[in-house]
């Protein structure tokens, strides 16, 4: 991805040249809350799908990551609160208006499911045949189902809490970011399958990759060339840098998924590459919209872009 | 003019923009483009200390072309009035008036007055001393005769009546000259001209305002005497709408020099005595004077009053009401030569009441080093200041001048209770007394000065008790008894009381300063604040809402004399006692009722008509006539030119400040004849031409305030919200300065005078402009003064640049413009410091000699 | 189209469920007689009991403040404008800040001499307020009085209304954790008086009351100001069709509103939401196919 040939610099005023809005308040835990989330989803999915066409390991593996990625989640989505003592009171209100709000009652929804579904792989030997142990593993494909219909949701409402902000590069690219994040989750989560699965098993994990990889980095692409002033937020800088790499990644790991479908080692890598790529992708865009909070260029001469337009 | 009023007293700046609002046009003539002139409707840059240039330039355009208030000036000025024949003007003596003596550096005002009056005071040297003028303070200059027929041409065409000495004076004051002195391009000048006169007269007046930018010069009295000409001249004194306002410096400092801190003065402007005074008889036809009109006739009754108040039953008349136990003056006992005097080790003792002048007085070492030569110094303050702690932090501290080991001075610091912690009156520029409820009690040791100060004459009565020495009767026979209240804290309300007056048989309060009485039978502690209590009624304590009374709001606290508001509203009315318009009625004649009335208190006699014309031989009230609105002065006239009561001259005269880069452009005579230099090792000048070298130092600075802060700092730098607007000290530059000098803005930068050298952050703008003078370019520095080594946010101390010198009327030092160089960087510290400052003294020539040759004109020999 | 995320909303706190309230209100800031004093920035900090934000000189004419933030509810902006023909040099590298000097490019052809632009800058308190709609805890709420409040006992900091207020004003407080801004003094609304920087303003460039009747007086005063031949002076913030709905706090200004460091179009990112989610649904769709096609079909 080459960086963007200067567009004309917009002729614009400011106050000192500082900026207009105020920078994310959210560091490094959200862009990787945006990775675990989406990788929980897209292996919750592959989890489903490997239970109902019996593919045992991938299920297993898919499950316990959907699972293990959600625990991160948690950790980093409270761990980022400036009271995290009080992360309960986003139970509070249930608000339509804030993707929050929403998302938080997704992953409400989603995360028993998940998580009785993963509890089932780790059932221990001697305890399956007792009536509790029973019930567990009874339960287990309607919760992984349960929590294959909700994947969608926790996949795909991240973009919306991105963009329903004032941050220009992120409000800017709320037709994109939707594809660029579920791309990116099922990029991640059939990468992790790939990561663990024998190649046998792994047909599904390679074909999401590469259906995921293409979404995502078609996206992207779109986000870097449609999007006026607001697309130099993506071009330039470490937000570019860290989308390049995860561009190379996420195609290099699609590709060496297929060429390497009879490979352990190869397959394993892809995987390896593709949830790296994925990671790489959300902290691009999430640095994308820092930059775009912190240059009143892009709030200014984005704005007088628009109403220029609109008249 | 003068003030930056939005930033000083933007309290009070709300009524310039509600002006504004109802469609008053706002000039605002300064050096600097500050918050004030952003909401003018004109800024007018002009070169710091040129003042009275342009005032003058504006006095030439009225006189030249006819503009001035005719029947005003003929009725109520003195411009009629013929001046005698020896009087010589600067334009015959190169920038000099007649009667300067070289060798003093003093005028003998004998050759000033008029043909038919004299003055006792020609005393020349002694007056510049105790700056007696100031002693004239809120009436007139005596001037023997100012009551019998004064010779005058009231046609204003006699060679030598004042209207034609005027104009002569003024003739050289043209627009050019306007342009090439202050810097002011021409258009700019004459639409200054335009509107002042175009916006005065019968149906418009004009007001004038000014603040320290105009008093803190070598010549500030006669900045001010000049915008008083100009509003004579036009006619807006006493006047709605007009007048000269002289915005105050600190809340109540009004009131402290109306009940003076001040060494020549007494309450209500009374002058001190000093020693040439045999006794009181003396002291008083001094006051009064002889064939004069006026109420300071009167002065008997005040003084006899003021005595009383003082000492009580001790004060007869057979002692003469104790007189004798006033003490005397012999001379200079100002505030910088009384420091002098501790360095030079003839004062020992020092109180500081909520002052700090390590920070805020003009050459802050030499502060300190007065204050560390003493035995023992009391502060009073809210926070520990720098003048408390000078031993310790001052700059002098690091030089290695005052070593804190060995510094012999005793501090005393005691806490002061804040203005919400005590109850009393402010007194503002106004002249109104509001006052003010105690809301919480102090702390700890916090106390009042009132508690403070009644406590200490308590203990000092004590300690003196059964004395029998003679010099110890003032302090035992002081009429002490004050009422406390809430313990031992002395009721404000009672001291105010008796500070009203009181007639002493019925213990009555005063209703005013007509009542006050020489046969000792009244006691007043000011006679001009007599009124306050009338009725028994805190009158200062009043506050009707503006919603509820008439336009003057005579009924929201109380302003002196007797709740008048417009002082000489007698003006407002033509000789007739008719309003010059209905637009602009303020008081008039009621001939139905035998009376003067309107919408605020007559500051005339209530019943004195119009047309009332004196018995020969009268003097005093029973002189004024009925068109004499100027009821202070000796001759009931505002005086256009001065015959007496100005040491440096009867009319303001261009001269260039005690350091300036230029040579007068307008007279030889290059600085102001008669200012008061100190001449000093320790109280070096920068040179000014004709001296040479001046070009070490090519730049002009002026220091003021920043809205954030007050003063020296010690109330704002203490707290967060205020230090956090304004955190350091820095130093305003042009861009064209900046680039001459190398400065960087926000970088470091350091202003070095013959004085100090001081370190700030610059700050590049272009507010700051460059101003051409003759033929070449002057820059112009500005900073801020309200840093100190304490406090959350500290910083160098900028007064310390300036040198003393000092007007000679008012002792008022020149601290509003001097010359400096800048450089970028930091300054030198510790010994360096003052090698630095001997290597630019060296450069520049400064001796003892420097900036003390007074006389410059063709005729001298400097 | 409007409706309760964007568009024209007449009453913010009847739509926010208060059967009867009182009228609305809000500021006038009228910036052409700002004296740029920062009574209300004291002011403010001594009624609310906000800490101090820092001594740094910035060297931004006389702003030391910056910008408003959980600890600056009031900001006071600078900006000192060219004048005509200087005796200047060359234009030399000076270490100004890099950016020009706001209003050098652009200017305004009717202003003919120097200027110092001073404003008090504040929350919009906005009609449709972004804050408000993304806060996920329910602390931030609509007023009786229609303005817009944060609840320090609720907040738990997730920061969202930081980077959903479009004009930059709340944020979060760094010791604290909790999203801190100006809450037009509602302790005293509710007493009956007027907040703390609208009473300290001396020269009545902050003035409170109800919006309807600011919105009236400041319409006067630009009819006012452009008949004295101050063709810059515009109101920002006051039209109930912009944005965000008009804003409870809106300003009289004399020159383009990014000179001051306000956006020049601000928006409620709310009011993309329909589409937002629209978009995300289909992606989700997608998702789902995609999860689901990839099990047809033989290998592995």
């Amino acid at each position: 991805m080459k960086e963007q040939v200067a567009v004309p610099r917009a002729e614009f005023r400011s106050y000192y040249g500082r900026p207009v809005l105020k920078p994310p308040v959210w560091e490094w835990k959200i862009p990787a809350y945006l990775f675990t989330g989406g990788l929980s989803a897209g292996a919750a999915v592959l989890g489903a799908g490997a239970d109902l066409t019996g593919r045992p390991v991938l299920r297993t593996v898919s499950r316990l990551g959907s699972l293990g990625a959600l625990g991160a989640s948690m950790y980093l989505l409270v761990a980022d609160l400036g009271r995290p003592e009080r992360f309960l009171h986003m139970l509070r209100v249930a608000k339509p208006s804030s993707p929050m709000s929403v998302g938080t009652w997704i992953l409400v929804a989603y995360g028993p499911g998940a998580g009785l579904a993963a509890v089932a792989e780790l059932v221990p030997a001697r305890w399956r045949g007792t009536p509790l142990g029973r019930l567990v593993r009874a339960a287990a494909r309607p919760a992984g189902l349960w929590a294959a219909t909700m994947a969608p949701g926790v996949a795909s409402y991240t973009s919306v809490l991105l963009s329903q902000t004032a941050v220009p590069a992120w409000q800017d690219a709320h037709r994109q970011l939707p594809f660029v994040f579920t791309g990116s989750a099922a990029a991640s989560g059939a990468g992790w399958g790939l990561v663990w699965t024998p190649v046998g098993q792994a047909g599904p994990a390679r074909r999401l990759a590469v259906l995921g990889a293409a979404a995502e980095v078609a996206a992207s692409k779109v986000v870097d060339q449609r999007l006026g002033v607001t697309s130099q937020a993506y071009t330039t800088g470490k937000a570019h840098r860290l989308r390049t790499w995860s561009e190379y990644l996420t195609v290099g790991g699609a590709v060496g998924a297929v060429a390497g479908r009879r490979s352990r080692v190869l397959s394993a890598l892809s995987g390896l590459a593709l949830l790296a790529g994925s990671a790489l992708q959300r902290f691009g865009v999430f640095e994308a919209g820092v930059e775009s909070t912190k240059d009143p260029r892009y709030v200014v001469a984005g704005q007088r872009e628009r109403l220029s337009r609109e008249r | 003019m003068g003030s930056n009023m939005a930033e000083a007293h933007p309290v009070g700046f709300q009524w310039v923009v509600e002006a504004k609002a109802r469609g008053a046009t706002v000039f605002h003539i300064d050096p600097r483009f500050t918050r004030t002139s952003a909401l003018a409707d004109r800024h007018v840059p002009l070169r710091a200390g040129t003042d009275i240039a342009f005032l003058g330039g504006v006095i030439n355009h009225i006189l030249s072309n006819g503009l001035e208030f005719r029947e005003y000036v003929e009725a109520y000025t003195n411009a009629p009035f013929l001046v005698r024949e020896e009087f010589a003007d600067t334009e015959d003596l190169d920038g000099l008036f007649s009667g300067y003596d070289p060798e003093s550096g003093s005028y003998d005002p004998a050759s000033w007055h008029y043909e038919s009056a004299t003055a006792r005071e020609g005393r020349g040297e002694r007056a510049r001393e105790q700056s007696s003028p100031y002693q004239h303070g809120s009436g007139g200059p005596p001037l023997e005769g100012g009551a019998d027929e004064i010779a005058a041409d009231p046609s204003l065409e006699h060679p030598r009546c004042v209207f034609q000495i005027l104009k002569r004076h003024f003739a050289r004051y043209t627009p050019e000259m306007v342009e090439r002195v202050c810097g002011v391009p021409r258009e700019l000048f004459d639409e200054v001209c335009r509107a002042w006169t175009e916006n005065s007269g019968r149906e418009r007046t004009a007001a004038l305002v000014y603040s320290v930018g105009w008093t803190q010069h070598s010549m500030g009295a006669q900045y001010i005497r000049a915008g008083s000409i100009i509003q004579l001249l036009l006619g807006n004194i006493g006047r709605p709408g007009g007048g000269v306002f002289a915005l105050r410096g600190h809340a109540s400092i009004q009131g402290s020099t109306d009940i003076p801190t001040l060494f020549n003065l007494l309450p209500g402007y009374l002058p001190m005595p000093d020693t040439s005074h045999e006794g009181i008889d003396s002291y008083l036809q001094l006051v009064r004077g002889d064939r004069q009109k006026g109420f300071w006739r009167n002065a008997d009754a005040y003084l006899v009053s003021l005595l009383k108040e003082y000492w009580g039953e001790h004060a007869t008349a057979d002692n003469d009401w104790c007189f004798e136990y006033l003490p005397r003056i012999n001379g200079d006992h100002g505030t910088y030569r009384t420091v002098m005097d501790m360095i030079d080790g003839k004062v020992f003792g020092y109180f500081l009441l909520g002052q700090n002048p390590a920070v805020g007085s003009a050459h802050g070492r030499l502060q300190r080093l007065g204050m560390a030569n003493l035995d023992w110094l009391v502060v009073r303050d809210l926070a520990m200041i720098e003048s408390a702690t000078f031993w310790k932090d001052s700059p002098e501290v690091e030089t290695g001048e005052i070593v804190p080991e060995r510094c012999r001075t005793e501090v005393f610091f005691f806490p002061a209770a804040s203005h919400v912690e005590k109850s009393g009156t402010f007194t503002q520029t106004q002249r109104m007394l509001q006052w003010r409820d105690k809301a919480v009690e102090p702390k700890g040791d916090q106390r009042s000065e009132l508690w403070f100060f009644y406590h200490l004459g308590r203990i000092l009565k004590e300690k003196l008790a059964g004395s029998s020495d003679e010099r110890d009767r003032p302090v035992l026979d002081l009429w002490w008894d004050y009422r406390l209240e809430d313990g031992d804290e002395p009721s404000g309300a009672d001291v105010l009381r008796r500070i009203n007056g009181v007639d002493l048989a019925r213990d009555r309060a005063l209703t005013g300063y007509p009542e006050l009485k020489s046969d000792g039978s009244t006691a007043c502690g000011c006679w001009i604040y007599s009124g306050v209590f009338a009725d028994e009624v805190n009158q200062a304590a009043r506050r009707k809402p503006h919603t509820e009374q008439g336009p003057y709001e005579s009924e929201w606290g109380w302003t002196w004399p007797m709740n008048r508001r417009v002082l000489y509203n007698r003006a407002s009315a033509d000789p007739r006692g008719r309003p010059w318009s209905e637009r602009k009625k303020l008081v008039w004649w009621d001939a139905g009722k035998g009376e003067w009335t309107g919408f605020d208190v007559p500051d005339f006699e209530a019943t004195k008509p119009p047309d009332y014309r004196p018995a020969p031989g009268a003097s005093g009230p029973e002189a004024l006539c009925g068109d004499d609105p100027f009821i202070m002065q000796a001759d009931g006239k505002g005086w256009l030119f001065a015959p007496n009561g100005v040491l440096d001259g009867p009319l303001p005269t261009h001269y260039e400040p005690h350091e300036s880069p230029v040579r007068n452009p307008l007279y030889g005579q290059q600085g102001n004849p008669a200012r008061k230099v100190y001449p000093r090792a320790d109280n070096p000048s920068n040179p000014s031409p004709p001296e040479l070298h001046s070009e070490v130092f090519p730049f002009v600075f002026s220091v003021a305030r920043l809205t954030e802060h007050h003063t020296a700092g010690g109330m704002s730098r203490q707290l967060p919200y205020l230090a956090e607007l304004q955190p350091e000290l820095f130093v305003e530059v042009s861009p064209e300065l900046a680039a001459e000098r190398g400065l960087v803005h926000l970088d470091w930068a350091h202003v070095v005078t013959s004085r100090a050298a001081v370190e700030a952050r610059v700050l590049v703008t272009e507010r700051m402009r460059p101003l051409r003078i003759e033929d070449r370019v002057v820059h112009q520095v500005w900073l801020p003064y309200h840093w100190g080594q304490t406090g959350l946010v500290a910083g160098d101390v900028v007064n310390d640049l300036f040198g003393v010198v000092v007007d000679p009327n008012v002792f008022i030092q020149e601290s509003k413009v001097a010359t400096c160089d800048i450089r970028p960087g930091r300054r030198p510290r510790g010994p360096a410091l003052p090698a630095y400052l001997a290597e630019y003294r060296e450069r520049a020539g400064i001796t003892l000699e420097t900036g003390t040759h007074l006389d410059t004109s063709r005729g001298s020999e400097g | 189209m409007a409706n309760s995320f964007h568009g024209r909303l007449d009453d913010p706190a009847g739509e926010a469920g208060y059967a009867q309230h009182p009228p609305r209100v809000g500021f006038f800031t009228d910036t052409s007689v700002c004296i740029g004093c920062k009574a209300c920035e004291v002011a403010c900090k001594e009624w609310n009991g906000v800490p101090d934000d820092g001594f740094d000189l910035l060297g931004m004419s006389f702003d030391n403040t910056g910008e408003l933030g959980a600890n600056s509810w009031r900001h006071v902006a600078f900006v000192e404008q060219e004048r005509p023909g200087a005796v200047s040099p060359e234009p030399v590298e000076l270490g100004l800040p890099s950016f020009d000097l706001p209003g050098a490019s652009g200017g305004e052809q009717t202003r003919t001499d120097f200027r110092w632009l001073m404003s008090s800058d504040v929350c919009k308190h906005c009609t449709h307020a972004g804050c408000l709609d993304v806060c996920p805890t329910g602390a931030l709420f609509r007023t009786e009085f229609g303005s817009v409040v944060v609840q320090p006992d609720i907040c738990n900091g997730c920061g969202y209304c930081v980077s959903g207020c479009p004009y930059g004003v709340i944020d979060r407080r760094e010791d604290d954790g909790r999203a801190w801004k100006c809450t037009l003094c509602y302790d005293r609304l509710r007493d009956g008086l007027e907040p703390a920087c609208a009473k300290a303003c001396p020269t009545d460039s902050i003035q409170f009351g109800p919006l309807d009747e600011l919105r009236e007086r400041a319409a006067r005063r630009v009819d006012a100001l452009h008949e004295a031949g101050v063709a810059e002076a515009r109101l920002y913030g006051e039209d109930p069709d912009d944005g965000v709905g008009g804003d409870g706090a809106f300003f009289l200004l004399l020159d383009e509103p990014e000179v001051y460091g306000l956006p020049p179009d601000p928006v409620v990112p709310t009011r993309f939401a329909g589409s937002m989610w629209k978009y995300a649904g289909v992606a989700a769709s997608a998702f789902v196919a995609a999860a689901v096609s990839v099990f047809f079909g033989r290998g592995g």
